[in-house]
């Protein structure tokens, strides 16, 4: 069976040691998390992640299934399995900026769209919010130039309405 | 009200009798609110281990919740593989321990250690209770976690300041969780499809596991067995969850399983599991499990089923409401019972001639006591009417296989996680549980040291627990592995000292007898079975017996080792 990547949005109790009891389950089952973002809802008694992880569907059945047992797991939807998805993630990236390389980076900012959020005479800090293959082609681009730090927030998913709904 | 106060109140309102317990500084309120009351019964252990398998014996042989009490630090430690054991065989269990006040979480400060985040994967479901007004709320959401859906231990991690804050004790009678909703009934069209297999099968099997016995399901097991004319097997779990002496058993399923029924297994076509996990100790190497079965399975908990083997017919729900179900369906539109008497006429013709090569057998010896006589001449005295507690290794699995447990309940084994020193502490609560009962340990000179601290509980109760060491002088299962994988090479199998198990039984005030001879069996059995009070019977074996059939790690089932 094939591997394929699997986005989870998980809505749990907001209680201490949910977080815990959820990384505590792929560690101890062997499962992966390529990425986890969490963050409060609207109903502060809830939390949401999104959670990302690789496997194949006989695997993904087993994790959606385990995070459902867990007593303070109180929703868990496949967001990649149910259709149309939106998905984005965002890095702050910390590049080197010499005068002879400063066109270079406005230009790729421009053709991506990105912002540059923080200025020293040697170093901007650029903002890219996307998919992972818009960050990625970004970082590639700027890797010769010279990044300094990199920080990923991990993906956040949200399911499209259905359109003619 | 305080809350410790609160505490034994929950108690009583969850109908608490008994519970098991190890006094220490983070639970002194506690014990000062017992200490005030007669409702609830402390029964006082040598050891926080015992303690929690005690509360686990009781809840196995009760159905009902067991509860633990242990102090913060070393206490909540020592109570750890007490719910792991509970845990892996899904026992409801609620575990009370101390902690240090809630300002001091996180110092390391006296006898702390994070015990809801090292019992996390080996409890249902924990909590650290920070304030008094959630106490009430948190001791009826554990007790109700604990006994519904697959149910399992629960931890209440209870800060010392917190005992003594005062609060408003209201005690919900009835507690919703949003995020907690087992699924009890099952689906209708799955329970049509389930017939319509078994309605077509050739060869059918119905295998039965321990969510039998926690779902109370045993009536309808063999209602269903009898009406379809199915050959029975059981796992570990699920023994007594249908009658061993009955024609239709074909006995235990597995690595020590018989032969007739992992050959049944390995031929049917239509395998239904319920309340079975499908454990590595259940199929041998997965791909050579039931080839060619189709497989359907009833189990409350969705993550048991697709886990290790694929399942055509998947039934979330409980296990005797699922099998109500089924029943319900064939009384309206199944086939008459004479249909399946006839279409299963040649399966049991082939079943009764694996049956007959080779039966559970053993050869006798005039030199030794050979344990699986023990075991049949136990079973010919009790007739079944006996609590069965096992330790583990060699003589848990010759009382699985020798030991025909003819009712649910009344065998109290670790099957999951295998725990040596889990059988006589069992027996403790077993027999608190059931003081009008014989109530019986099967153990091994090895398990049995390790928990051998609590012959002082057990005589402070005043509990007649007959102990029966089968006494082979081995650490005999890794023995037995050793014999027959790694050439004989006995590393660390026998023990230097090895105690008077007589002299200890005296020690403590019990009673110890040890017989040699085989001629000595079934009076000495006679003798103590009649006796009102704790004995030890160190029976003396042949030293090198083996545990056959026996189906070797990773092997297909249908590969025995045969004697
Ligand atoms: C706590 C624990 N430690 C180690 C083991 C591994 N183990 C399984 S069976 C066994 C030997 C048990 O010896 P004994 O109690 O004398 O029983 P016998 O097999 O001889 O009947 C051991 C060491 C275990 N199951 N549990
Ligand atoms: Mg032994």
């Amino acid at each position: 069976m094939s591997e394929r990547k699997c986005t989870l949005s998980v809505l749990v109790e907001n209680t201490p040691g949910t977080l815990a009891r959820v990384a505590g389950l792929f560690s101890g089952r062997g499962f992966n998390i390529d990425s986890l973002c969490v963050a409060e809802t609207l109903d502060p008694t809830l939390s949401h992640l999104t959670l990302v992880t690789r496997g194949d569907d006989q695997i993904i059945e087993q994790i959606i299934k385990q995070l459902r047992r867990l007593v303070d797991v109180y929703k868990v939807v496949d967001v990649t399995e149910e259709g149309d998805y939106v998905e984005r993630e965002m890095a702050l990236i910390k590049v080197r900026a010499e005068k002879e390389n400063r066109e270079e980076i406005f230009r790729i900012c421009e053709i991506f769209r990105l912002k540059i959020v923080d200025v020293t005479p040697r170093t901007y800090v650029i903002e890219v919010t996307g998919d992972k293959n818009k960050l990625e082609a970004v970082i590639e681009l700027l890797q010769p130039i010279g990044i300094k730090e990199i920080v990923r927030t991990g993906t956040i998913a949200m399911k499209r309405e259905k359109k003619n709904a | 009200m305080r809350g410790a106060k609160m505490v034994v109140e929950a108690l009583k309102r969850e109908g608490v009798e008994v519970i098991f317990g190890y006094p220490g500084g983070a639970v002194i309120d506690i014990y000062d609110e017992l200490y005030k009351t007669d409702e609830v019964r402390h029964v006082l252990v040598r050891h926080e281990q015992g303690a929690a398998h005690a509360a686990d014996g009781f809840a196995r042989s009760t159905g009902k919740v067991g509860v633990a009490l242990a102090t913060s630090g070393p206490g909540a430690t020592n109570t750890v593989t007490g719910i792991a054991t509970a845990y892996m065989d899904s026992i409801p269990m609620v575990v009370l321990t101390g902690q240090v006040p809630t300002k001091l979480i996180g110092n390391d400060a006296f006898q702390e250690v994070d015990t809801t985040g090292v019992t996390r994967p080996i409890t249902k479901h924990n909590f650290l209770v920070k304030r008094v007004e959630d106490l009430p709320r948190i001791l009826k959401a554990a007790f109700h976690i604990a006994r519904t859906g697959r149910p399992g231990p629960v931890l209440v991690d209870l800060p010392k300041d917190v005992q003594q804050a005062k609060g408003e004790f209201d005690y919900p009678e009835e507690i919703q969780l949003r995020s907690y909703n087992p699924t009890y009934e099952p689906h209708l069209k799955q329970i049509e499809r389930a017939y319509q297999l078994l309605e077509k099968a050739e060869r059918p099997v119905f295998l039965i596991g321990g969510g039998v016995i926690s779902s109370g399901a045993s009536e309808e097991v063999r209602e269903l067995a009898e009406r379809l004319n199915l050959p029975v097997t059981m796992t570990l779990m699920g023994l007594g969850g249908f009658p061993g002496d009955h024609d239709q058993s074909l006995g235990m399923l597995g690595m020590h399983g018989t032969y007739f029924a992992n050959m049944a297994v390995a031929n049917s076509d239509v395998l239904l599991a319920v309340g079975a996990r499908f454990d590595d100790r259940v199929t041998g190497r997965v791909d050579a499990f039931a080839p060619s079965a189709k497989i359907i399975h009833i189990d409350i908990d969705p993550t048991s089923i697709q886990k290790n083997v694929k399942v055509d017919v998947p039934i979330v729900g409980d296990c005797k409401r699922s099998l109500e179900r089924l029943l319900e369906l064939i009384k309206a539109v199944g086939k008459p019972k004479k249909y399946f008497k006839e279409r299963y006429k040649d399966w049991w013709d082939q079943i009764d001639i694996w049956r007959k090569r080779y039966p559970l057998s053993y050869k006798e010896d005039p030199n030794y006591i050979k344990p699986q006589y023990v075991l049949e001449k136990l079973y010919e005295l009790t007739q079944g009417n006996a609590i069965i507690c096992t330790e583990v290794g060699q003589n848990q699995m010759w009382t699985a296989q020798f030991y025909k447990f003819k009712y649910p309940r009344t065998l109290i084994s670790s099957g999951g996680l295998g725990t040596m020193g889990f059988g006589f502490p069992a027996s403790i609560g077993a027999q608190m549980g059931n003081p009008g009962k014989l109530v019986i340990d099967i153990a091994g000179d090895g398990s049995i040291q390790m928990n051998i601290q609590e012959l002082a509980t057990a005589m402070d109760q005043r509990l007649p627990i007959k102990i029966i060491i089968l006494n082979n002088g081995f650490l005999g299962m890794v023995r037995q592995w050793q014999e027959l994988f790694y050439e004989k090479r006995y590393s660390a199998v026998k023990f230097t000292t090895i105690p008077d198990f007589v002299k200890i039984a005296e020690a403590y005030g019990a009673m110890g007898i040890r017989i040699t001879k085989t001629q000595e069996v079934e009076p000495t059995l006679k003798q103590i079975l009649s006796m009102d009070k704790l004995v030890i019977l160190d029976v003396i074996i042949s030293p090198e017996e083996g545990v056959f059939p026996m189906v070797p790690a990773g092997k297909a089932t249908t590969e025995m080792i045969l004697v």
